[in-house]
């Protein structure tokens, strides 16, 4: 029964709302649209649950004297105040002047942006350090890298201007190709993985392994 | 000891400062190097926007947070700025947790330039959880999915909504996405479906994704990071950030290049005994 039940309500959803997706009956829909409002609730809950794991954990850490016990602290106390200052200041909270705008462009917007800048640092000290041509294949690689590293900015048609046809063409070209073939791939492993969901054959979602 | 041996001993501190100047430099100075050359994706979102008639109403998808606003955040302030120039009407979701603020900031900054009114020529409906799950339900009904909209005004109260039911009564779709829920769930879940118009706006290192999509004619443009929105801006004769940007991403681009050039050299005393053993 354990195993059976969950078994039947996946086998049913899963059914119904492939079905769903190509029926737009009202009979059919209604109870589309039904699931999707749970579904959205559910993923909703997944924010409190994801929080909750948060705090065990990090509090935990915290208590032992884990290794970088101090930030654990500092993720804690940031949590909790950016939590409080939001519900504070209610269904507002985004408007302009508010406690919850002034930590988020002062705090989450700066460290975020820093974070996506250090990319520059690091991709020039590697492209120096372990970018290196031993192949054909990594011959390939860095003559397509550097045709569209500079073919896809204002300066690379100021070298040449074959510059920005050439990265278009490998990009509309080769890549394309590449891509939508990965991407079959990959639309094709979902199906395989859904219907074998569907029809019982893969269990791993139910803690059992396998089939 | 030979110019290689020297080269490879390179302290990377001398790197991070080169890349640092080479990106600073070009934005405090404004110096510029080259002009920007719009390209046939850019043209594409903007004949897009151009399609929509005045008075029609357009999803803006805001599906980013602060992480990529170097990159999104210029293509989102275009995107809205030439929707607003037309007098399309603007209903913007989020399906990022960090995306209402931006939009929220876009929207406003925007709607004062053009004398826009909230809530009658745009709204935020904001952040709602539950990705694709949000998307298909949109399909249904806009105003159940979204009650109200990001401050908590019900959706039954704001003009710019009445008559918005579904995916029937929206003339575009934009998407300016970072990733995961975002352009590609969007073709997915809402072009293939609903077979609603649509343009995105993307960072540089997903747009390669995206390419099948555009060139079976499910997005009708496609803006790729900040040279993608720099193309933009020049399409809508308003040149910002992505514009002033572009120099620097020029010297950046030369200056990785040079340095994989330049790592190699200095590889190469290493490389030539291993080679004739």
């Amino acid at each position: 029964m354990k195993r059976e039940v969950p078994l039947i309500i996946s086998m049913a959803a899963g059914i119904f709302v492939l079905i769903g997706f190509f029926v737009p009956h009202p009979l059919v829909r209604t109870g589309y649209d039904k699931i999707q409002q749970w579904v959205i609730v559910v993923v909703a809950f997944t924010y409190v649950l994801g929080m909750a794991n948060l705090m065990k954990l990090n509090l935990d850490q915290i208590q032992r004297r884990a290794k970088d016990w101090p930030y654990k602290i500092a993720l804690v106390v940031a949590c909790l105040a950016t939590m409080a200052v939001g519900f504070q200041n209610g269904s507002h909270y985004l408007d302009d002047g508010t406690g919850f705008t002034w930590i988020y462009n002062t705090f989450y917007s700066a460290m975020s942006s820093t974070m996506f800048s250090l990319l520059a640092f690091f991709i020039a000290s590697a492209a120096f350090r372990a970018f290196r041509v031993r192949t054909v294949e990594a011959l390939l690689l860095a003559i397509a890298a550097f045709i569209l590293m500079l073919g896809r900015v204002p300066i690379g048609s100021l070298i040449h201007p074959v510059l920005p046809q050439a990265a278009d063409w490998l990009m509309e070209v080769p890549q394309n190709a590449a891509k939508r073939g990965i991407l079959m791939g990959a639309a094709l492993g979902v199906m395989a993985t859904g219907f074998r969901i569907i029809l019982g054959i893969e269990r791993t979602y139910g803690s059992e392994g396998g089939s | 000891m030979s110019i290689f041996a020297s080269l490879a001993k390179l302290d990377r501190r001398w790197i991070f400062l080169a890349i640092g100047l080479l990106v600073v430099v070009p934005l405090l100075t404004g110096f510029h190097i080259a002009p920007v050359r719009p390209g046939s994706r850019a043209q594409g979102f903007y004949d897009a926007i151009e399609k929509v008639p005045a008075g029609a109403t357009v999803l803006l998808a805001g599906d980013y947070d602060p992480g990529t606003i170097a990159e999104n955040y210029p293509m989102h302030l275009a995107a809205v700025r030439h929707l607003m120039s037309r007098n399309v009407k603007i209903v913007a979701v989020e399906l990022y947790p960090g995306g209402p603020p931006l939009a929220d900031r876009v929207l406003h900054l925007v709607g004062e330039e053009f004398h826009k009114r909230e809530g009658y020529d745009y709204v935020n409906l904001g952040f709602k959880s539950g990705n694709e799950a949000v998307m298909s339900q949109m399909g249904s009904s806009i105003p159940i999915t979204f009650p109200a909209d990001r401050s908590g005004k019900p959706v039954g109260r704001i003009p710019v909504m009445k008559g918005i039911e579904n995916f029937s009564q929206i003339a575009l779709l934009v998407s300016i996405s970072a990733g995961y829920p975002g352009t590609k769930e969007w073709v997915q879940q809402v072009v293939s479906r609903y077979h609603v118009p649509m343009v995105a706006g993307v960072t540089a290192v997903s747009a390669p994704e995206y390419y099948p999509y555009l060139q079976a004619g499910q997005l009708q443009g496609l803006l790729g990071g900040m040279a993608g929105a720099a193309e933009y801006e020049v399409l809508v004769k308003a040149p910002g950030l992505a514009t002033r940007g572009m120099d620097a991403q020029s010297l950046a681009h030369i200056f990785i290049a040079l340095m994989i050039l330049l790592g190699n050299l200095a590889a190469l005393p290493q490389r030539a005994p291993a080679g004739r053993k």
